[in-house]
């Protein structure tokens, strides 16, 4: 089988999978997030904790408790990684020190999973467990707690009632994401992934050579760094590390895991809002641009290669694991950046500038295509706001969509939406180049060098966790200015997302009827799609220029 | 023609003539009303006004800041970019100077009609008494509940009710129209405007507005935009194009250290050159020039936005569907009698009847039969019969030597009793003729005839029977498919019986109708349309029109209205044309379309400018970025200008789109979509590449400009 069968294979089986899943788990998510009744499980939970399981809350209340809930979980996070050396399982771990853990408590916490430590060097195996693996599957489940109160908005009329985030969270965690993640942890296991709770071994290799390798919970882990599209692996080599992701088959898996809930939400948007046709919109716009996202990085990654060595490879393999090659390792960094998993297997700064900066435009379409779980709905759900409300002007009615009105209420939340990343990204990154300290953390020089930069701010800022690699972050400046940029990357969104839910939800629905925008064919994706290209470009265009479009450019010349 | 039987549809006339393939349009722009407005546009500069404007607020103070940092350090090319950042403010107000200025030469008419105005009031007049005591006041003066007394000549000084009198009366201050209305006493034709002219009779008024208060005064400040508040959608727009601007600016302001890495330190006239190609300038200048146009006085914005918005349109059937009147369609006689021979006796007995169905017989007569019509002097020995509301029919009694000939025509129970009183029988074909015309929804008046001998008996007949039937103006049912296509339900109100009701609808192609509707019955199919969430405009102009009014998102009262129905109607059509509703929603659509295309334009444009701009930055330290020159201009700084000058001179060139609006064809909402997209959105991605570049043909040689 050659490299070019096999990636066109794997694509394939990827597309296909998806596709199956679409359905069933679109309709599961629908039904978790729909249901009057309790498990049992879920009943023990609500009494423990003092929730009333049937009570709605308002936007404001449902944000408090989604930002009360994100705080504490930030300060236990801290503590815990603070305190580590004095806790079982810590195998000979020290105490991470303040600003890293600032910086890793806000990453995991965030969904981001940035991390400026490496794993098997610096966090223990209770701390993984207890204390990571934990907001792995919170903050994942937050994510759709929030766009399921976002299309309540949405299906609700008059009323300020948005769903109970407790109830949503809990649900999410229990009914979806602890039992896939269980199976997938024993798929993982079976095809070679490590589940030990093993310290450091020493290794001497065939050369001769010494090698401290750390073993851990890794399977488990793996299944929920993936499928929550957080990205944050035990090794700091990530997903290219054979512990982690041994092999062709296990790499193809936790593709599909990290891309499967948040392109079968659609379906579940479709579902809660009565009309399928509107779930299949959102999701073909997804594909395209994941679609075209693919063919570009692989092209590049083939073709666009200057040095010798790489034309004798058939491409740059230059950062990227012989088991994988080049096929395998484009997909995987073209949907960990196009989600906001940020788990690599292998390394972008490695790529081609073409393709190295479309990981990064990747990033800055705002984790949409397909996004996060939950993030990655509710950001293109508010890109089809804007959309439908220009588009909508055109045909001559005040911008509505799925009945609901678009008016200055709405846009002054989508807006601030659309504002709140480019914002953090290129002040973050501005400020970066403006000191001369932080411009030396750089590895390489030129645009290469600013590129570095532009990564990291872009992927703490979308909570993508992805790194280019080169760029030294453990520095004190660095671990706050991107832990802060991973903060409000993450929930000022959620400020303006819930409420817009609150503001469409009080609203009173109007008839579709032949003079409405139809915001389901294939018109419609073409516009979407054209928005995010364009409203995306124009925010990034000049900092592309002189990073990724000079480097890509000048090996042109 | 005369083979089908039924005479074709008089041309319609009046108002109606409007309607045919009428589209919504301003009126053009006059070159010299950018001059006039000129130094509008330069009192406009002003921060504190501009500052209401967030984009062009950006603008100016680039301009400020360029221009200090061309004094500083003076270069050809910063003085030009200088002097088109003023431009680009300045043709800004323009726009917006432009849209005022229309609206202050009309308020200047006005207030020429309000100003000098004497009243003569009557102190203590009461209805029927002719003996109050007159006394010389200024309209100004009057107070509510005021009596004066207006004779022809004399300017109506202030709004009110005619309460006495009927007179003919010069609106043409108001509405334009030349034509005299008829203003009388009671009824829905007893308001009358302040400042509008008696040119007959002798009215007495009583006044319904407070001083200040006047349709008039109202009117002034509405086109002098006074009052002119933003729309809940132009809210919304202002808030996204703000959001772009701040965007923009950070990718502006940010720009700097990467260039300063990059060792491509940028000047400050550069960088505010790239702000303000970037930022949405053209919408932002020219939101505020779009505007309603057409004889149309919306008493808010936002009734406007509701226009282009509305589901339902109630639609009263006379006037706005069919001819006023019902006109006679075909004579259909019975067995053993001829058309012609009941053509004729229909023209006879019609002849001294001079409602407007009598005279649609005599026309119809004279069309299909060529029976010229006959005057009343003609027939010496004739005696005319009028109608009554008792015996509810009319004729002529004609009187010869032989015979006397009798000859009724009338509502078909009143005829038919009249021919068995006259001893005669009338045949089933009668019954199944009448049948046939009120099932069709026509209205059959049934002639009898008798013909008596001197001193002799004989029995009345009945000759046959005349169709009535509403008159659907030509083009309604055109203008219906379409406005169902743009996903608009028509409903015709009307206080016909719903078999007639239902046979008019059909013909005219409306999708609904509310037969024998009172004002509750309206209110009640208001609200019921309401409920589901939809927008409801219609028109009404008496004074029970006015909770429906009220009631409906979009009310639109006829001028010639009770003030009742205006104060109740969020529009007034100065025209008092009830078409007129289909055309305020067209024109809310056009407002809309024109707010989104500008808007798409506006942002498409920037693509361009990224490709003139970005390599005239950076191609000097990443030659690599050349390539992005593809328009391959002249030099950096002759880029950079030819941009900036587009940016500019656009604005000018879409100030007429603005004010007229773009052009609307209805349709549905998906090929809306399409026509504008391609158009707007492709073309602005397309233009600004010519435009550029031809700019830079030009701009290079400005000597100085490296």
């Amino acid at each position: 089988m050659n490299d070019t069968f096999a990636g066109w294979l794997q694509v394939l089986v990827l597309v296909v999978a998806l596709a199956l899943s679409f359905r069933p788990l679109g309709d599961y998510m629908a039904h978790i997030l729909t249901t009057t009744r309790h498990l049992w499980a879920e009943r023990l939970i609500y009494k423990a904790g003092g929730v009333h399981g049937d009570a709605d809350q308002k936007w404001s209340v449902y944000l408090r408790s989604v930002l009360a809930f994100s705080l504490v979980s930030v300060l236990f996070l801290y503590a815990f990684l603070r305190l580590q050396n004095h806790l079982l399982l810590s195998v000979g771990m020290q105490a991470v020190p303040p600003d890293q853990s600032f910086n890793t408590a806000a990453s995991f916490v965030t969904n981001t999973n940035w991390q400026s430590y490496s794993g098997e060097s610096a966090i223990g195996h209770l701390v993984q467990m207890a204390g990571l693996a934990v907001q792995n599957f919170v903050s994942a489940a937050m994510g759709i707690a929030v766009v399921a109160a976002l299309v309540r908005g949405f299906t609700r009329k008059k009323t300020d009632q948005l769903g109970n985030f407790w109830v949503d969270l809990t649900r999410i965690v229990v009914r979806l994401l602890l039992p896939v993640s269980l199976v997938f942890a024993i798929v993982l296991v079976a095809a070679g992934t490590v589940q030990n709770f093993h310290g450091v071994n020493d290794i001497i290799t065939i050369s001769g050579g010494h090698q401290r390798l750390t073993g851990g919970p890794v399977a488990s882990q793996e299944a929920i760094k993936e499928f929550g599209t957080n990205g944050g692996g035990l090794y700091n080599a990530n997903s290219a590390h054979p512990f982690e992701s041994p092999n062709a088959f296990t790499n193809l898996i936790e593709i599909y895991l990290l891309l499967v809930i948040s392109f079968s939400l659609p379906r579940t948007f479709g579902k809660m809002v009565g009309d399928h046709r509107q779930g299949y919109a959102i999701v073909a716009v997804m594909a395209l641009i994941w679609a075209a996202s693919v063919a570009i990085v692989t092209a590049n990654e083939l073709h666009s290669v200057s040095s010798a060595a790489g034309h004798a490879a058939g491409g740059m393999m230059e950062g990227k694991e012989a088991r994988f090659g080049i096929w395998s390792s484009a997909l995987f960094a073209v949907s960990t950046t196009l989600t906001s998993c940020g788990a690599v297997n292998s390394f972008h700064d490695s790529y081609t500038p073409g393709g190295g900066g479309m990981t990064i435009f990747n990033m800055m379409l705002g984790e949409i295509a397909p996004g996060g779980t939950g993030s990655g709905l509710y950001g293109i759900l508010i890109l089809a706001i804007v959309a439908v409300f220009v588009a909508g002007l055109m045909v001559g009615r005040t911008p509505e969509y799925l009945g609901k009105k678009l008016r200055g209420q709405e846009m002054k939340y989508a807006s601030l939406y659309i504002l709140t990343t480019p914002a953090v990204v290129l002040t973050g990154a501005g400020l970066a180049m403006a000191f001369p300290d932080e411009r030396a953390a750089m590895l390489n020089s030129g645009p290469h060098g600013f590129s570095e930069v532009l990564y990291a701010f872009t992927s703490a800022a979308n909570n993508n966790g992805s790194a280019f690699a080169g760029l030294s972050v453990n520095t004190v400046w660095y671990n706050t200015t991107l832990g802060l940029a991973m903060i409000v990357g993450r929930f000022l969104p959620m400020v303006f997302v819930l409420a817009l839910a609150g503001s469409l939800a009080q609203q009173q629905p109007v008839p579709v009827t032949a003079g409405t925008l139809p915001t389901h064919r294939p018109q419609f994706v073409g516009l979407l799609t054209g928005v995010v290209l364009i409203v995306v470009g124009l925010t990034y265009f000049p900092a592309l220029a002189l990073g990724p479009v000079a480097e890509s450019l000048e090996g042109l010349r | 023609m005369s083979t089908t039987g039924v005479p074709a549809p008089a041309p319609p006339t009046g108002p109606s003539a409007g309607l045919q393939r009428h589209r919504v349009s301003g009126g053009l722009l006059d070159p010299k009303q950018l001059l006039r407005s000129f130094p509008d546009a330069l009192r406009k500069l002003d921060p504190r006004t501009m500052v209401h404007n967030p984009v062009m607020f950006v603008v100016e103070v680039g301009a400020v800041l360029t221009t200090l940092s061309a004094i500083k350090t003076p270069s050809v090319f910063a003085w030009v970019i200088t002097a088109w950042l003023w431009l680009t403010s300045v043709f800004a107000n323009l726009a917006e100077a432009v849209a005022e200025g229309r609206g202050k030469a009309q308020a200047e008419t006005l207030r020429r009609t309000k100003t000098t105005t004497m009243a003569r009031r009557l102190a203590g007049w009461q209805p029927g008494t002719a003996d109050a005591v007159e006394e010389e006041v200024p309209g100004a003066g009057l107070r509510l509940g005021d009596h004066v007394v207006v004779e022809a000549g004399q300017i109506i000084p202030g709004d009110g009710d005619v309460v006495e009198g009927v007179a003919s009366v010069d609106e043409s201050a108001i509405t334009g129209e030349s034509a005299p209305v008829i203003r009388e006493s009671g009824g829905d034709r007893s308001a009358v405007t302040g400042g509008t002219k008696v040119l007959s009779d002798r009215i007495i008024v009583k006044i319904t507005s407070k001083p200040g208060e006047t349709f008039i005064d109202r009117m002034i400040a509405l086109v002098e935009g006074a009052a002119r508040q933003k729309t809940p959608n132009e809210i919304a727009l202002n808030i996204l194009l703000a959001s772009l601007t701040i965007v923009f600016l950070i990718a502006v302001v940010t720009l700097q250290p990467f260039a300063l890495f990059a060792r491509a330190e940028q000047s400050l006239v550069v960088l505010v050159a790239l702000v303000v190609a970037l930022i949405p300038t053209t919408i932002g200048a020219l939101l505020s020039a779009i505007g309603i146009a057409g004889n149309v006085l919306a008493m808010s914005g936002r009734a406007v936005e509701a226009a282009g918005d509305v589901n339902t349109l109630l639609l009263d059937k006379t006037g706005t569907i069919t001819l006023g009147n019902r006109q006679a369609a075909a004579f259909l006689p019975v067995e053993g009698v001829t058309t012609e021979e009941l053509a004729d006796a229909s023209q006879l007995s019609s002849i001294a009847d001079e409602t407007p169905e009598g005279r649609s017989i005599v026309v119809l007569a004279k069309q299909q039969y060529a029976l010229r019509g006959r005057s009343e002097g003609e027939l010496a020995q004739a005696e005319f019969v009028p109608f009554t509301a008792q015996s509810r029919m009319s004729g002529v009694d004609l009187e010869d030597l032989r015979e006397v000939r009798s000859l009724r025509k009338g509502a078909a129970t009143a005829v038919m009793r009249w021919v068995r009183d006259n001893g005669g029988h009338p045949t089933a074909d009668v019954g199944h003729l009448v049948d046939g015309i009120s099932a069709s929804g026509g209205t059959p008046l049934v002639v009898g005839e008798v013909i008596r001998p001197p001193d002799a008996q004989a029995a009345a007949r009945v000759l046959g029977v005349i169709h009535l039937k509403d008159v659907v103006k030509e083009g309604m049912h055109e203008r219906f498919d379409e406005l169902r296509r743009m996903g608009i339900k028509t409903v015709m109100i009307t206080g016909d019986n719903p078999l007639t009701a239902r046979a008019i609808a059909q013909e005219a192609g409306v999708d609904d109708f509310l037969a024998e509707a009172t004002p509750e019955d309206k209110m009640a199919l208001i609200r019921r349309e309401q409920q589901g969430g939809k927008l409801v405009a219609m028109t009404g102009d008496g004074t029970n029109d006015a909770p429906a009014l009220a009631q409906a998102d979009v009310g639109v009262a006829m001028n010639t209205g009770t003030s009742a129905a205006k104060e109740a109607g969020n529009m007034v059509d100065l025209d008092s044309n009830p078409t007129k509703l289909i055309e305020v929603v067209e024109i809310g659509k056009q407002l809309l379309i024109t707010r989104g295309a500008l808007t798409t334009f506006s942002i498409a444009n920037d693509v361009a400018k990224y490709f003139a701009i970005i390599p005239a930055m950076f191609a000097g330290v990443y030659p690599g970025l050349d390539k992005l020159n593809i328009m391959r201009l002249h030099s950096p700084t002759s880029a950079i200008s030819s941009a900036i000058a587009f940016n500019a001179l656009i604005i000018v060139a879409l100030i007429p789109l603005a004010l007229r609006g773009v052009r609307y064809r209805p349709s549905s909402a998906a090929k809306l979509l399409s026509r504008n997209i391609w158009m707007y959105g492709l073309g602005g991605l397309i233009l600004p590449f010519l435009g550029i570049k031809l700019l830079d043909l030009v701009i290079q040689f400005i000597p100085g400009l490296r």
